[in-house]
């Protein structure tokens, strides 16, 4: 059904895309591409439309308008592979507390992918939950429930990643070892897009640029796309 | 604006194949089921209603074998429809607000099969056990063994069906902090037929009729909810997670 | 075709149209629900077996009559809602929805007027009655789960889909009201028009009802109109409107 990607084509382009909310225009004219081996930074002040904007592209969201293909054909002819191929992960990441962060896994991989226990096993110790496989995820941190979130992402084979503050509860290290695993994963040739708070330790960052500045709504600003993609 | 990309980067392709329809819903049910087993107040908290009401008749309206043989019927299906609302609440809300139901919305397969799932998981965990109930409560109303036993059978057929409608009210209310309420002013109106064929069979059975057109009346509804039900909820919840 | 489903879709040119549209829905309602009333409450003739009390049909049947159209009307508009994003659709069921209720509770009311002289009750668990009284439940579902959410949008798209689960039920829960009915009251007087009714009585009933019917489209154009101008009050359309000569237009608008 999707063919292989040619060098240098979009995986999703955004066209001209408006959102509205409780009236206020959150951004207007925004376009841009997301390519294979590249990483995205979503950035600006809060309530600018940063998760809204990544909830727009992993198909959550549909109040808005304007046109997103998805290699090259519009997104909402294919869902079937848009969804298979888009890994979201929302600042509320689907952890059970009262499931293991075994069983956690195997709940959120089931329907995507097939991934034998021994597989999560070594996810989950790399990530440093070795010794709390089967402990519920009530008796865990938030960071370490953020973790076990995040052991997806050490399996995952979806090309495009949408990460909403991925790194929300992590302690320095873990920040830099999710950096890392990042930066191999572009190498590699996959897409990130995400919203951070602190400035991530990343070079080569595409910025997609929503609001302009607090107290400044972005819908006054009219013919200039609001969004810049710039690379490098 | 996208920019190009030096010839030696490699590429991942899309992925084609993922695990089948069948294979992610039966993950989706045995999720809930071990959320269930594992937090047994959801269990026991319909189940307890279920027994409270019913014993509430007997004490505020009469206890005369006469009152409730004629009424059982009526108290225990509407008991049983109060304790199935009570229990809709649950349905989707833990999930939206730890994030699961997104995931599942994102899952490659059609959202209303795993929303099946999720009601499938519900009936077995609530209105299941409140067949079971059922023949003891009935003998502590008088009802006869020919009573309990199309009592039970209509319940049977009607307790999914109060599932299936109400996972539609659930979805619409799942965005709301204060839905709880306002779920059962939805929700209501719609099971009334359920209610009116339920007791209505019972009390032809009573009066010795035969039974057969009604619960295949009934099973007709089922069907009826099966097919259509999980879809306006799949609906409802893609409305209420993209609100979110 | 296309192109007058866009500009439908747009609420100031809906606006403009409706403006011109509501004189006449008023004069040609007002002249015929009055007609078909002076002739039915004093011309038509008496029933041979209800006497005059009978007379109350000419408010009663054009009110059930146009409550249950209105509900299925908006059940349309929720489709359109969820297929073509129209706002005005929204608008429409927004506006509408407390009419319907209002129209169901006058007929509730008119129904138990007639049912004191008829049964010697008040309120009498008539499949007719009690199908009514459904339909208020449904439609004060439908007001609650829009005022629920805030956002406009989300609201629309909600009470849309349970309009559509709502219509796919009333005619179960009508079968079923009328089964249970027949299953506990099997001899009781039904209020139902007969088909023997005469034309002296049936003629002025049509009449009062398609007024009915003009009438409600009226009150429609006037509440959707006003739902408009405080939707679209921050654009420039309705600025304008409001700061030159609109003022009159804004009167009939009823702002």
């Amino acid at each position: 059904m999707t063919e292989p990607l040619q060098q240098a084509d979009h995986l999703l382009k955004a066209q001209r895309l408006e959102c509205e909310r409780d009236g206020r225009t959150l951004f207007r004219d925004l376009s841009f591409s997301i390519v294979p081996g590249t990483l995205t930074r979503v950035e600006g002040p809060n309530g600018s439309g940063k998760t809204t904007l990544l909830r727009i592209l992993a198909g959550l969201n549909d109040n808005w308008s304007g046109h997103i293909h998805w290699c090259g054909r519009p997104r909402h002819k294919q869902w079937d592979s848009v969804r298979r191929n888009t890994l979201y992960l929302g600042h509320r990441p689907g952890i059970k507390g009262v499931l293991t962060p075994m069983e956690n896994l195997q709940a959120l991989v089931a329907g995507r992918q097939a991934v034998s226990r021994d597989v999560l096993s070594r996810a989950l110790v790399q990530v440093g939950l070795g010794p709390w496989q089967n402990v519920p995820c009530e008796h865990l941190s938030a960071g370490q429930k953020r973790r076990v979130a995040l052991a997806r992402l050490l399996f995952a084979d979806e090309p495009l990643w949408l990460l909403d503050e991925a790194f929300t509860a992590l302690d320095v290290e873990a920040v830099a070892a999710v950096e890392r695993l990042l930066a191999d994963r572009v190498r590699d040739g996959g897409a990130v897009v995400m919203t951070t708070h602190h400035q991530p330790a990343l070079d080569d960052m595409q910025r997609i640029l929503l609001g302009h500045g607090p107290g400044q709504p972005a819908a006054e600003v009219s013919d200039e796309p609001v969004a810049e993609v710039s690379h490098g | 604006m996208g920019s190009r990309q030096p010839l030696a980067v490699p590429l991942l392709d899309p992925v084609n194949s993922s695990p089948g329809v069948w294979h992610a819903m039966v993950a989706v049910l045995r999720r809930d089921l071990r959320l269930s087993v594992r937090q047994k107040q959801d269990l026991l908290n319909p189940l307890l209603f279920f027994v409270m009401v019913v014993a509430l008749f007997p004490l505020g309206v009469s206890p005369e074998s006469s009152f409730l043989g004629e009424a059982g019927a009526g108290i225990l299906w509407v008991g049983a429809l109060l304790a199935t609302m009570l229990s809709l609440d649950h349905l989707f809300r833990f999930d939206f607000e730890d994030g699961t139901l997104e995931q599942i919305a994102l899952q490659p397969q059609p959202l209303f099969l795993l929303v099946l799932s999720k009601i499938l998981a519900h009936w077995l965990v609530t209105g299941l056990p409140l067949v079971i109930l059922t023949p003891l409560l009935g003998l502590m109303l008088y009802l006869d063994g020919n009573s309990v036993a199309v009592l039970c059978l209509t319940l049977l057929i009607g307790t999914p069906v109060l599932s299936l409608i109400g996972s539609v009210g659930a979805a619409l209310t799942v965005g709301l902090r204060a839905g709880g309420v306002l779920l059962s002013l939805l929700v209501i109106p719609l099971y009334i037929p359920v209610l009116i064929f339920g007791t209505g069979t019972v009390m032809a059975a009573g009066s010795g009729a035969d039974v057969s057109g009604h619960l295949a009346l009934m099973a007709a509804m089922l069907v009826l909810a099966l097919v259509l039900a999980p879809l306006a909820a799949a609906a409802a919840l893609k409305i209420s997670l993209s609100a979110s | 075709m296309w192109q007058f489903f866009h500009k439908l879709g747009s609420p100031k040119w809906f606006y403009g149209i409706a403006g011109r549209f509501m004189p006449w829905l008023l004069g040609a309602g007002l002249l015929l629900s009055l007609c078909g009333i002076v002739w039915g409450l004093l011309f038509a003739p008496q029933d041979y077996l209800q006497g005059n009390s009978y007379r109350i049909i000419f408010i009663h049947v054009p009110t059930a009559f146009l409550a249950q159209s209105v509900y299925m009307m908006i059940a349309v508009a929720g489709v359109i809602t969820l297929v073509w994003k129209m706002k005005v659709a929204d608008v429409f069921v927004r506006s509408v929805a407390p009419v319907g209720v209002v129209l169901t509770l006058l007929a509730l009311f008119t129904g138990a007027v007639w049912g004191k002289p008829t049964w010697g009750a008040y309120w009498v668990w008539d499949a007719r009655l009690t199908s009514m009284l459904i339909l208020l439940f449904l439609y004060l579902g439908i007001i609650g789960l829009g005022y629920a959410y805030s956002d406009e949008k989300t609201a629309a798209r909600s009470v849309a889909v349970l309009a559509i689960v709502g219509v796919v039920n009333i005619p179960i829960i009508k079968y079923s009201v009328d089964w249970w009915n027949t299953l506990h009251q099997p001899a009781t007087f039904r209020i139902t028009e007969k088909p023997t009714m005469p034309a002296e009585m049936w003629v002025p009933l049509l009449l009062v009802v398609l007024g009915t019917y003009l009438l409600f489209g009226w009150i429609a154009f006037y509440r959707m109109q006003t739902e408009i101008l405080r939707r679209e009050r921050r654009t420039r359309w309705v600025r304008e409107l409001v700061q030159t000569g609109g003022q009159s237009q804004l009167k009939t608008g009823g702002a």
